[in-house]
């Protein structure tokens, strides 16, 4: 079979094609090598861009990255199972909770670990509302790029809201490190219902009033409409996921398809569009987010009674009550607090649907309480290599709002 | 309970069309194979994965998602890369690894199979050093280019002066 698509062009490669295109017009100055980033307010954080141009045409275009590359990976075969845990916070900062989430089944695979309904539904819920977070800072700083300046308010109003939720059920706004494995770290305290509902409440409407401000809007609309076509089979085949793949018109929703904490019991529709431009993601964004606020009442509502740790006293910490009047409770929590819990030997890899796309951890355990290995997939970093398909023959300008369509976070690229 | 028994795992997922068709096009492609926690692992020879690839592709696997490597440091065979595979159609992942010898850590790219592989791949050799012949681009893309050492290797210091 021939190669479905040419690989994505290196910064040498960018700079040799113009530098040969020059020479084979030397009577006039044909194209010119722009460097866009790393410090670039529209890359969202530390892309670094070469771009060709034509004029304002793109001609060809390589992402340079790596410039936040902290070693999560190795330093997390440093760490005891439970200390892996903040760490995941740190990658994806806009979707803390979906990292938290993914780690944790995929140690709880290893362990083959039994998790509480109730906490199944707990972590459903609280990665919706990490969806609508991430869905808001996204809207907000995408509609920012391309000149509407005011959805950004709106948004962070709203993203306020979640993040006041977050504070109160983890104690901490962004790098929440809520989950454990085996469960969560704690019940969630009582106000925290009446909070989510009251926000739910309210949402659906807030929503209707971004698309107010930018469906009808003409700049808004051809800023978006056409730019960034990417087909079908090239999204599939430069490993794009999550809602750029849907707007190309690949039905694939990890949720749906290959349920994971108990999705399989929520009733939500998977938004589909064939369009695969700018504004196809944008409206696959906001369906999104109505059905992630479907999802939260659904969590609400079926919300069943009991623990929200697994009864399993090796690996999941105490309560602070038992552990202060059991002696055994407190020999556990010292064993696995100064020693960790051991984890079988295996490999696994575990996907979840992140507001971004399909994010993966691949944890390899050699028996000792400390990973031998874990990787991420992140979907942005497979997503980054469709840019260049995205934004060739378009102008620079378009190049701004693709990125913002594609929703990058460089935390999560470059780990 | 995992079965680490090749033939065992093989006769079990023979319905497997990824399986099917590795097995059909030939039976030493599959060194290994292995069926632990829900997850089915082929082992395939190091110089067939480019074929494994294109087979698996072509038999409904449609979708690489992710390529990475582990190192069994000092164990030999020190390296294996391991590639996770979905398919849209049957639900269902596949992950493949290749074995390689720390003496000549070279694995064939499979770029041409799925593009998407390309950023992964340079991954692979920038933190663990395995060279992928036949790359179309292959450089350091997390540390910098005159960065000596390929840090996710289990050899290379975490502390201490370099």
């Amino acid at each position: 079979m021939a190669i479905l698509h040419e690989p994505v062009p290196s910064v040498e490669e960018v700079i040799a094609d113009a530098a040969r295109h020059n020479a084979a017009n030397p009577a006039q100055d044909r194209t010119m090598v722009l460097n866009m980033g790393p410090q670039h307010p529209s890359t969202h954080g530390v892309l670094r861009l070469v771009l060709e141009i034509d004029g304002e045409a793109v001609v060809s275009c390589a992402p340079d990255i790596g410039y936040l590359h902290t070693g999560i990976e190795k330093t997390c075969e440093a760490k005891f199972y439970q200390q892996v845990v903040p760490m995941t916070d740190r990658i994806d900062y806009l979707s803390p909770m979906s990292n938290n989430l993914c780690y944790c089944l995929a140690v709880e695979k290893l362990l083959e670990l039994e998790i509480p309904e109730r906490a199944q539904y707990l972590r459903v819920l609280l990665n919706e509302l990490t969806r609508l977070n991430s869905h808001l800072v996204w809207l907000g700083t995408h509609a920012m790029d391309i000149g509407a300046l005011t959805v950004f308010l709106y948004c962070f109003r709203e993203r306020e809201k979640i993040l006041r939720i977050f504070e109160n059920v983890a104690g901490q706004r962004m790098m929440t490190s809520y989950f454990r494995v085996g469960g969560l770290s704690m019940e969630p305290p009582l106000d925290f219902y009446d909070q989510v509902r009251a926000f739910l409440k309210e949402m659906p409407e807030k929503i209707d009033e971004y698309v107010n401000l930018l469906s009808g809007n003409p700049i808004w609309v051809n800023r978006t409409k056409g730019v960034g076509y990417l087909k079908p089979e090239d999204a599939i085949a430069l490993g794009v996921t999550g809602p750029p793949l849907r707007a190309s018109g690949v039905d694939w929703d990890l949720r749906r398809d290959m349920p994971y904490s108990g999705y399989e019991k929520f009733d939500f529709k998977v938004p589909i569009s064939t369009d695969g431009d700018v504004w196809a993601r944008y409206i696959i964004r906001m369906e999104e987010m109505r059905e992630s606020v479907k999802i939260c009442l659904q969590a609400l509502d079926g919300l069943p009674e009991g623990p929200i740790k697994a009864n399993a006293p090796k690996i999941v910490l105490p309560d602070r009550e038992q552990m202060k009047t059991q002696m055994e409770s407190l020999i556990h929590h010292f064993k696995i607090v100064t020693e960790g819990f051991n984890v079988p030997a295996g490999q696994v890899y575990q996907a979840i649907e992140s507001p971004r796309g399909e994010m993966g951890y691949f944890v390899v355990s050699d028996g000792t309480s400390k990973p031998y290995r874990v990787h991420m997939r992140n979907p942005s970093y497979a997503t980054l290599q469709a840019l260049e398909t995205m934004c060739k023959g378009r102008l620079l300008a378009d190049v701004v709002a693709i990125i913002g369509s594609i929703d990058i976070v460089l935390g999560e690229i470059d780990r | 309970m995992p079965v680490h028994d090749k033939e065992t795992v093989l006769e079990a997922h023979a319905a497997n069309p990824a399986v099917a068709s590795l097995l059909a096009a030939d039976p030493a492609i599959i060194s290994n194979a292995k069926f632990d926690r829900n997850e089915l692992t082929l082992t395939i020879a190091r110089e067939s994965i480019v074929a494994a690839a294109q087979i698996v592709q072509n038999s409904g696997y449609n979708f690489l998602e992710d390529v990475t490597c582990v190192d069994w440091y000092p164990s030999e065979p020190r390296f294996q890369v391991t590639y996770h595979i979905v398919s849209h159609s049957l639900k269902h992942r596949i992950r493949l690894c290749v074995l390689v010898e720390s003496s000549d850590p070279v694995v064939d790219s499979i770029t041409a199979v799925w593009p998407s592989a390309n950023f992964y791949e340079r991954e692979v050799f920038d933190l663990f050093g395995v060279r992928i012949s036949g790359h179309p681009n292959l450089r350091r893309i997390m540390m910098p280019d005159e960065w000596e050492g390929h840090p996710l290797r289990k050899d290379y210091p975490v502390e201490g002066y370099r």
